[in-house]
């Protein structure tokens, strides 16, 4: 009942510049968002709910869909690795890399290798791994980490980016025009492009029937990537997996319409396979890591809808918490909404050290209505909170709810209460010794107290003539 | 959101007045009364109601909340629908009971799931009540505030409904309507920086509409905008529809 929540206590702290850049950037996503469904469909809730249930449907077979897509993928003769943990795909990546004697890569933006943090893993063996998605090599330049699904430098405004480049030799001097930024940005991984031996993506979606890859971006940097190198390692989540190709028509859609207001994002790659003999170009391998990491406990467990997201941070940048805290403030690698379900579960024993992302919420419902695969987020915050105080998870600054529990079935005390806390409008509540009191008051006056003066109303009606007793006004403005 | 689809529209119900309104908003709850009746709505108010038990289930003590559930449970027993001047104590009887028992689930609690409705989505959807002849003395501007527990309901088009009929009113738009207020129960002590924020926001966004009348299905929501206005020194205007509907009948009876 002492602390105060961490993300609270980080929203304080940032600095307004900072909640500015948030809160302005993905409020006009939102905007985005709405106008484009609704002017491109006459009930864009249908589509959202057509792709919950193949999510739902592909989750539920799941081992059956994930035979299929490895044989899908090696008839394309790509090459299929299965990396059960965070080690395993970190591993696994850098023994493909080794054994073909690479030592320069480009990467394209992929949420999974942020969660297994695999660009200081390759760089600590020697690999120079380059970010070539705009925002992500922004970040690498800073050491920073996302804070964004799809926009990682949303936290960040022009100025500081020119400073960034002008500090790392990017540019001679400061220019914080975001066409030139863009270009020298532009100058100097063309160059790394050429160099560069492999490429290393995520997956956006895969399908089983066919075994194509998809990844989509408006750079075009993984596209840019694949063109010099020998190798592609896709690193792909095994819930990335959709049944056929025809139901890529429908998360394409809702994909680019829910994360940037785009119908289709700029470059919508389609990969059978590596490069055969017609093609001038390309990798001549590819291998897929398909990555569980912990991702089959989530599907244990009551939480499982999940795993339906797609990553397209419309629930981020709706949410009047992430607009408040930024994605930094969850401490993990999905922050907002998606995160404050999924880091927790997929720290897996280290739970209870994300314990209080659940809490972070006045459970407004706005994720859920603007999800592209409509997952339940509310519900499932509710019941992470459940699952902590199941697992006695200590859990400073929560209520106690056993005193409330006892008063709220006793009907007779709770009368009482009423009644009597009427004492309160005549007290200095301003400086009673109560944290939670004090937090409200802080900010906000409480309304006057009538506690029990809408039963005695009642009782008198139902004693009088009906009609007859004066019904209280409460003032209009207070 | 799990909304019931096949309750009772009897002209007999169970009112659940609501925690807020039997400690501080005893107007709302007497303008329900009133509004129903003149309906030709028998209302009955059982004694023993205390609270829908929200604050130990959004805090993630089911134990304590699933209790509170038992009790309404058994308080509100029956057949008849059950009314609820507040979107957000309603869809706790109808979502939040469903999930907290969805492992053991309980017949008493999902009856009073199936039969409880939000007061202005019984009026309009349940007795088929689709204009108010109210009126306001002169043109008002009503700025409603959509509250986030009745998402995926028919509150909110029911309360436009109603007040876009009565004469002389206009609801007007405000910017970032979908968003919360801030308020979230034990969210707004647990997170009172975010939640004074977002509070704050909301207030901006209304209060450049310069309405005459903040209107809202929950006095929770009210509840926190007003007392951050206050304190902010810029007080509002504030009614629960229900009262706007009450009084602006009784103004030109």
């Amino acid at each position: 009942m002492t602390g105060r929540q961490p993300i609270d206590t980080y929203a304080r702290a940032i600095s307004e510049e900072k909640q500015h850049s948030v809160s302005s950037g993905s409020a006009s996503s939102t905007d985005k968002r709405y106008s484009i469904l609704h002017q491109d469909y006459a009930d864009p809730d249908a589509l959202r709910r057509l792709a919950s249930r193949i999510k739902d449907h592909t989750l539920h077979h799941l081992d059956r869909y994930l035979e299929q897509a490895e044989a899908s993928l090696q008839r394309n003769g790509a090459r299929v690795h299965f990396a059960d943990s965070a080690d395993d795909a970190r591993d696994t990546v850098l023994s493909i890399l080794r054994e073909r004697g690479i030592t320069r890569l480009t990467k394209s933006k992929s949420m999974a290798s942020e969660e297994i943090h695999l660009n200081p893993h390759l760089i600590e063996h020697g690999i120079e791994c380059l970010e070539s998605d705009l925002g992500e090599f922004i970040i690498q330049l800073d050491d920073d980490v996302p804070s964004h699904i799809v926009r990682p430098i949303i936290h960040k405004n022009r100025r500081e980016i020119a400073n960034t480049f002008r500090r790392e030799g990017i540019a001679e001097d400061y220019n914080d025009d975001p066409a030139t930024i863009t270009r020298r940005a532009r100058v100097f991984l063309r160059e790394k492009y050429m160099q560069a031996e492999a490429v290393i993506t995520g997956g956006n979606f895969i399908s089983a029937e066919s075994g194509r890859l998809v990844l989509v971006t408006n750079e075009g940097n993984s596209r840019f990537g694949m063109a010099p190198s020998r190798v592609h390692v896709a690193l792909v989540g095994i819930e990335k997996i959709v049944p056929t190709d025809a139901d890529l028509g429908v998360f394409l859609n809702l994909l680019g319409r829910s994360a940037t207001g785009q119908q289709l994002t700029v470059y919508t790659e389609f990969i059978s396979g590596p490069r055969d003999d017609s093609q001038p170009s390309g990798p001549e391998e590819l291998h897929v890591v398909l990555m569980n990491n912990g991702r089959t406990d989530v599907l244990a467990s009551n939480c499982r809808e999940i795993l339906r997201c797609i990553r397209c941070s419309a629930c981020q940048n709706v949410c009047p918490v992430y607009r408040q805290a930024s994605g930094h403030a969850y401490r993990a690698t999905y922050g907002g909404p998606v995160g404050a379900v999924l880091s927790p579960l997929l720290a897996g024993d280290r739970f209870p050290e994300l314990a209080d992302l659940p809490k972070a919420s006045s459970l407004c419902g706005a994720c859920n209505e603007v999800c592209p695969v409509d997952i339940p987020i509310p519900d499932l915050l509710l019941r992470l909170r459940d699952k902590a105080k199941r697992e006695h998870v200590p859990q400073p600054g929560n209520l106690p709810m056993a005193p409330f529990a006892a008063l709220a079935t006793s009907p007779s005390l709770w009368r009482t209460a009423m009644t009597m806390s009427k004492a309160m409008n005549h007290l200095p509540l301003q400086v009673a010794p109560v944290r939670p009191l004090q937090d409200w008051l802080g900010q906000r006056s409480l309304p006057e107290w009538h506690g029990g003066d809408f039963r005695k109303w009642m009782k008198q009606r139902s004693g009088e003539d009906r009609g007859t007793a004066e019904a209280p006004r409460n003032a209009e403005v207070s | 959101m799990a909304v019931p689809t096949q309750r009772p529209t009897d002209r007999k119900v169970l009112l659940m007045a609501t925690c807020l309104c039997d400690a501080f908003y005893d107007d709302v709850a007497c303008a329900t009364v009133e509004i129903l009746e003149r309906l030709g709505v028998e209302v009955l108010f059982p004694e023993d109601q205390t609270c829908c038990g929200q604050p130990a289930f959004n805090s993630g003590d089911w134990k304590a909340s699933r209790q509170v559930a038992r009790h309404a449970a058994k308080v509100f027993a029956g057949d008849l629908p059950v009314i609820v001047p507040s979107g957000s104590c309603a869809a706790m009887h109808f979502h939040g009971h469903k999930l907290q028992f969805e492992e053991c689930p309980e017949p008493a609690v999902d009856s009073l799931a199936n039969r409880t409705w939000e007061l202005i989505d019984f009026i309009v959807n349940g007795l088929g009540i689709t204009a108010w002849e109210g009126a306001f003395d002169a043109p008002t501007r009503l700025a409603f505030h959509r509250s986030c527990h009745t998402r995926g309901t028919d509150t909110g088009e029911a309360v436009t409904t109603l007040l876009s009929s009565i004469r002389h009113a206009e609801v007007v738009p405000f910017g970032q309507q979908d968003q919360c207020c801030g308020f979230g129960g034990t969210f707004s002590v647990t997170f009172p920086h975010i939640s004074g924020r977002m509070g704050s926001l909301k207030l901006d966004h209304i209060l450049d509409q310069q309405p005459d009348l903040l209107v809202s299905a929950d006095m929770s929501c009210l509840m926190h905008l007003t007392g951050l206005a206050r304190v902010q020194g810029r007080p509002v205007p504030h009614r629960h529809v229900v009262q706007v509907l009450r009084d602006t009948l009784t103004r030109n009876p």
